[in-house]
């Protein structure tokens, strides 16, 4: 008996946690859903009743209608930016995670008190533009610059130049997002006992099998944050193409952003802006749900 | 089960491990016997760690060799090596389940039906209904028998144990000492146990080494090392000694040792030294306390004291008493005795001859 009456008393306590606790989450949850709701939901209704819109005859100004063959238009005409989009920001993802994944596993286990500076250094490229680093690589990859030259010397460049081909696309993606791959890679090394590769070792796996089996998948948190954090923005992307990729190379933010400003056809590049989003979605999910991380502790 | 068959004794050969400076493990010549509860016993930092990562192949020895039976397993790489740990913290593989723990090392091995050995190891370690579960969901005494039951799996020549009930609470690292002794008895493995806990050493081991600054000061069964400790850090590492500087005045069967002007007996067996300057010493237990001006009995060694604290703890009584030197003595003492002294109390602390031991003077070793 004595002993029940100090847990009696620690439910109760937690029970007045509980019933307490929503209602200071809500309250925190107010600035974040009022933010959300008046610069993100609100202009994604608005987006969504432009992508609907009809043409008044007036170049630059429509009507509201419920026009989705605006959709059609937009797939029929842009299709090739989709295709492309997609395989320029999944082989940058790839290319990314095979560059970040060494790196972060160096920086975890064997920087010792390097750590912190290395990981200064891979956020650094934030410190200067977007735009200013991706101009630097036209001079990196010009014609006459020493990579072209030294490729071109071994004759492994189908088209001689680097500068406005798709291989100069992919590599300012991978560039420009690889630090998003590395940071999540980091944070799940990181919290990798190291003691578990000891005992893999001391159980008979080589340290291939150890890392296969220990290691990767409890990097697999890390592995799926970083592909989305690259994939996602890279396929939205339009800098890299811009700047780095002949008119040829064009990704569908090239198509949102020219029909935006240019054509002005609000209807098309708001219906391209959704097509973009609903694809993204369906393979964030069918990748999140392949990977089996909700699993995984 | 029975791996007795491939149990084979375990030879360090003059093993040395530096860290720059550091010697962490010094000239270390060692041998194991097959079969055997073995414990290193020592405080943080004395170098057993180190020596059982060198075993299990974590660290590479600075000089010397690792024999197990006739094979040199040296150099050789920790997956390649039939040696097997039960790590500190258990390391156990947080997204595989009891059962994939388990299997891990059988599976690497290459083996493919691990059911039927990992059922009859969960069996063992009292876990079949928890297979599935995940490591996190299993309490401290569990895991820990994961721990065990994933290592003893592979049928080790040689089961290392590195402070594997650092981490769980009085109560339980009992109950665990007995399970961890009965498991040994029933496979018949080689255990190494590091500890820092002598009790833990003592309860659990036929053999103990007793380490201190890389290298091992004593060996032996606890009983023996108990009963006669060879130097001052065993005497006081493994239990507690009450000890006097003096020194030798004549040898024979039994020393006569002159300290703090009285006169001692120590048997000369049971003492490193047997002139010049000596240490001598007795545990607690085997003091008795009589009132001062009681008649003690002819023979026996005694020294004068005042109580200072007493502290009854139902089997026995703990006596902390002053010597006229201001050394503290502990004494204890069963409680049979009808007069209890209370602190203050003028009294006689006496022993018997046969119970001393005499160690060689701290600056000499």
């Amino acid at each position: 008996m004595p002993a029940m009456a100090p847990s009696k008393k620690s439910s109760a306590s937690t029970g007045v946690g509980v019933r307490r606790r929503p209602r200071t989450a809500y309250l925190l949850l107010i600035p974040g859903l009022g933010w959300l709701s008046i610069f993100f939901v609100v202009p994604l209704i608005s987006l969504f009743a432009t992508s609907l819109q009809a043409p008044t005859g007036k170049n630059g100004v429509y009507q509201a209608a419920f026009q989705v063959s605006n959709y059609a238009e937009a797939i029929a005409e842009y299709w090739p930016q989709f295709v492309r989009s997609f395989i320029y920001s999944g082989i940058a993802t790839v290319l990314a995670l095979v560059i970040a994944y060494p790196l972060a596993y160096f920086i975890a286990f064997r920087a010792g008190k390097w750590r912190a500076l290395l990981l200064v250094l891979v956020v650094a490229p934030f410190f200067a533009s977007f735009l200013l680093r991706t101009y630097a690589w036209r001079t990196i990859l010009a014609d006459e610059g020493f990579i072209t030259s030294f490729f071109n010397m071994l004759h492994l460049l189908p088209e001689q130049r680097i500068l406005n081909t798709p291989i100069a696309v992919v590599l300012g993606l991978t560039y420009n997002f690889l630090p998003f791959m590395i940071l999540p890679l980091y944070a799940a090394l990181e919290r990798i006992d190291p003691r578990l590769i000891e005992a893999a070792g001391d159980l008979y796996a080589s340290p291939f099998t150890g890392f296969r089996k220990v290691v990767w998948p409890l990097s697999l948190p890390g592995v799926v944050a970083g592909t989305l954090l690259t994939f996602i923005p890279a396929s939205g992307d339009y800098i890299n193409a811009t700047l780095l990729g002949a008119p040829s190379d064009r990704m569908v933010g090239n198509a949102i952003q020219t029909n935006f400003l240019q054509f002005r056809d609000y209807p098309i590049a708001s219906a391209l802006s959704f097509i973009l989003m609903a694809i993204i979605l369906t393979l964030v999910f069918v990748y999140i749900r392949r990977a089996g991380t909700e699993d995984l502790v | 089960m029975d791996a007795s068959g491939d149990v084979q004794d375990l030879h360090l050969l003059d093993l040395t491990k530096a860290f720059g400076d550091f010697v962490a493990v010094d000239d270390l010549t060692l041998t194991i016997p097959a079969g055997s509860f073995f414990a290193l016993l020592g405080p943080s930092g004395c170098g057993k760690t180190t020596t059982l990562r060198m075993v299990a192949g974590l660290e590479d020895p600075t000089q010397g060799q690792i024999l197990l039976g006739e094979t040199d397993i040296t150099h050789e790489k920790p997956y390649k090596r039939h040696v097997n740990t039960v790590f500190q913290s258990y390391a156990l593989f947080p997204h595989l389940d009891i059962f994939e723990n388990v299997a891990f090392g059988l599976r690497r091995r290459g083996i493919k039906n691990v059911e039927p050995q990992v059922t009859a190891m969960l069996e063992l370690v009292e876990l079949g209904p928890l297979a599935r579960r995940k490591p996190a969901q299993l309490s401290g005494g569990q895991q820990q028998r994961v721990a065990v039951a994933r290592a003893l799996i592979n049928q080790p020549g040689v089961l290392l144990l590195d402070e594997p009930l650092g981490a769980l609470d009085l109560k339980l690292r009992r109950q665990m000492q007995i399970e961890l002794k009965r498991i040994q008895t029933e496979v018949g493995t080689t255990f190494v146990h590091v500890t820092h806990d002598q009790e833990e050493a003592m309860t659990m081991a036929d053999t103990v080494a007793v380490m201190n600054k890389g290298r091992i000061e004593q060996m032996g069964a606890p009983i023996d090392i108990y009963d006669l400790p060879q130097t001052s850090f065993v005497a006081n590492f493994l239990g507690q000694s009450n000890l006097l500087s003096g020194s030798v005045n004549s040898g024979g069967d039994v020393l006569e040792v002159s300290a703090q002007g009285q006169r001692f007996g120590v048997p000369s067996n049971r003492s490193v030294v047997t002139s010049g300057d000596i240490v001598i010493g007795v545990r607690p237990e085997k003091l008795s306390l009589a009132a001062a001006g009681e008649q003690v009995a002819d023979g026996r060694n005694a020294i004068p004291g005042r109580v200072t604290d007493a502290s009854f703890t139902g089997v026995s009584t703990q006596y902390l008493v002053m010597t006229p030197w201001d050394a503290e003595w502990v004494v204890f003492e069963q409680n049979r005795a009808s007069a209890i002294m209370r602190p203050g109390d003028e009294v006689t602390i006496h022993w018997e001859v046969r119970h001393t031991f005499g160690l060689a003077p701290a600056e000499a070793v």
